[in-house]
């Protein structure tokens, strides 16, 4: 589903933030990335949502070279990726149908396959009977999960979390959690950057960890012990 | 629907919302673009209106050479065809002695004595050739065959010009030129600030939803998805400001024309510029909107061009 191949990504001549990182991820895994900040864990990610491109090497996404990717696919790309922000990202002036939906009528859907679509969704991401809310009105475990709502209502292969659990109290970071892997039981490949050694240990996972642009380890149900107070 | 139908008409909707909610700011970049297409209208109406008042007068200018009463049709028909050679002739009328007594008598029937004078004797009036010339300010060469000797011989009196009226066309030829290049550079400078006035208000409106722009492109709206909207906003600043700008001209030429009852204003026939506009309406009203459409998308088009890039996520 993922695959990168001696990816490097320097953004001047002394900052090198990836470096000849490999990388594989099968269909339908649940893929845990850790590291310190600035390890490059959000340049992987931004690779990936082509944000960012490569200095050298090669990335497949979802059966696309990204090398063969014109800027005008960038879009259609975009499509495909589900995409989860520390911050949110939700528009203020949108109540939670509307946020949801947006994601729908920028590609073209109608309105009724909006309205027969987005209560579906916000139910799986237990949101029923929110969709009038604004999202001020909402906890930030709640915006989290109509970001996610968002990210998903166009049944993307793959997803992508960064640090979604970040700006959470534990109760609300393990309801967005349980969400995303209820999500990769339906199938959706989940990759999922956070610094909470709590959710990496209990959850049991592939643990992708990185270190100054490069993998240091890749192991299955792996333990994580983050370093000082982060996030 | 298809789904490009419906992206298409989710463009316009958005477009038509932006122009409501940035109403302060189109107000202002509408003002200039109405004063902008106001000024290429109003040097549209009166370049026309001067080239009429030149016309009407140069219809009536020509040059008359009174032929003597010895002079053989062969030779007129030869001077004829020396005349008409001139290629500043449009066309040439020979007026025989006759013709000139009907005409006299005609313009003189108020004046019995004159009749009187003219019925007691022989016709003294010269039968004459009447030219008509392409472009009155030209005349030098005509002139000049017409005072060579060979010409001469055959003239009873001296060629006639109508010299007062060729100095009335050249003042007017020359402020025509004048209105004609003001208006020029009037059009090129406010095009040229009302498109810079249209391109911040749009960078303003970019900068104002940089937030939700920034989650479309992260999203996966496409460049036109995103730039769309921008663009159908400053369209209707053109249809808008093309809009009043002809009620505005409408006001002004047509009410003023009926309510002054001046059918000349000195150079500029009032009459006649309310005349243009009414019967060319349409064409000015295709035309008005036609650039401000034009002065709107391009501003746009180059605005977002230039402010919609987001390279990173912060």
């Amino acid at each position: 589903m993922i695959l990168l191949d001696r990816v490097t990504k320097t953004y001047n001549k002394n900052h090198t933030a990836l470096d000849r990182v490999s990388l594989h991820v099968e269909p339908k895994e649940f893929v845990i990335i850790v590291g310190k900040s600035g390890a490059g864990k959000s340049t992987l990610l931004k690779l990936l949502t082509c944000e960012e491109r490569p200095n050298s090497g090669k990335i497949v996404v979802g059966g696309l070279d990204y090398d063969k990717l014109r800027d005008r696919d960038i879009p259609l790309l975009r499509r495909k990726i589900g995409v989860v922000f520390q911050d949110f990202k939700l528009l203020p002036n949108k109540n939670v149908f509307e946020n949801v939906a947006f994601a729908l009528e920028i590609v073209g859907y109608g309105t009724h396959e909006i309205k027969n679509t987005v209560p579906r969704v916000l139910d799986i991401v237990g949101l029923k009977g929110k969709e009038k809310s604004m999202p001020l009105e909402l906890s930030g475990g709640e915006r989290q999960r109509v970001a996610i709502a968002r990210a998903i209502v166009r049944q993307p292969k793959i997803l992508i979390a960064d640090e979604p659990t970040g700006n959470l109290d534990p109760k609300h970071a393990w309801d967005v959690i349980n969400v995303l892997e209820k999500i990769n039981r339906y199938g959706t490949t989940v990759i999922l950057t956070t610094h909470n050694q709590d959710i990496v240990n209990k959850l049991k996972r592939r643990v992708i960890t990185i270190d100054e642009g490069r993998i240091s380890s890749d192991r299955a149900n792996a333990k994580y012990h983050a370093e000082g107070t982060k996030q | 629907m298809s789904h490009k139908l419906i992206t298409f008409w989710r463009i316009i909707k958005s477009g038509v919302q932006n122009f409501f909610r940035n109403a302060t700011l189109a107000v202002a970049a509408m003002a200039v673009m109405i004063i902008t297409l106001s000024i290429v209208l109003f040097s549209v109406i009166a370049n026309a209106t001067f080239a009429n008042t030149v016309q009407q007068i140069t219809d009536r200018i020509d040059v008359s050479v009174y032929l003597k009463d010895s002079v053989t049709v062969n030779q007129r028909e030869k001077l004829t065809a020396d005349i008409k050679a001139n290629k500043n002739v449009k066309s040439i009328k020979y007026i025989s002695k006759d013709e000139a007594l009907e005409i006299y008598k005609k313009q003189n029937v108020s004046n019995p004595d004159l009749l009187a004078a003219i019925s007691q004797t022989d016709n003294p009036l010269p039968a004459s050739l009447s030219i008509k010339p392409i472009d009155p300010n030209k005349l030098n060469e005509l002139k000049a065959f017409l005072d060579s000797k060979e010409a001469k011989a055959l003239q009873s009196d001296d060629t006639s010009y109508s010299g007062d009226r060729k100095e009335a066309i050249d003042k007017i030829s020359q402020a025509t030129k004048f209105f004609r290049e003001i208006g020029f550079v009037g059009v090129i400078v406010f095009t040229f600030v009302s498109m810079l006035i249209i391109f911040n208000t749009i960078r303003m409106s970019i900068f104002n939803r940089r937030d939700e722009l920034t989650i479309m492109r992260l999203l996966g709206a496409s460049s036109w998805y995103i730039r769309g909207p921008f663009v159908v906003e400053t369209v209707i600043y053109g249809v808008v400001s093309a809009v009043v700008s002809l009620t505005l001209c409408y006001i002004l030429f047509v009410v003023s024309a009926s309510n002054f009852d001046a059918s000349s204003l000195g150079l500029l026939d009032i009459k006649f510029s309310s005349d243009y506009f009414v019967h060319n309406f349409w064409v000015i009203l295709g035309a008005q909107i036609s650039i401000g459409v034009l002065i709107g998308a391009a501003s746009s088009l180059i605005a977002t061009r230039r402010y919609l890039k987001f390279k990173s996520l912060s």
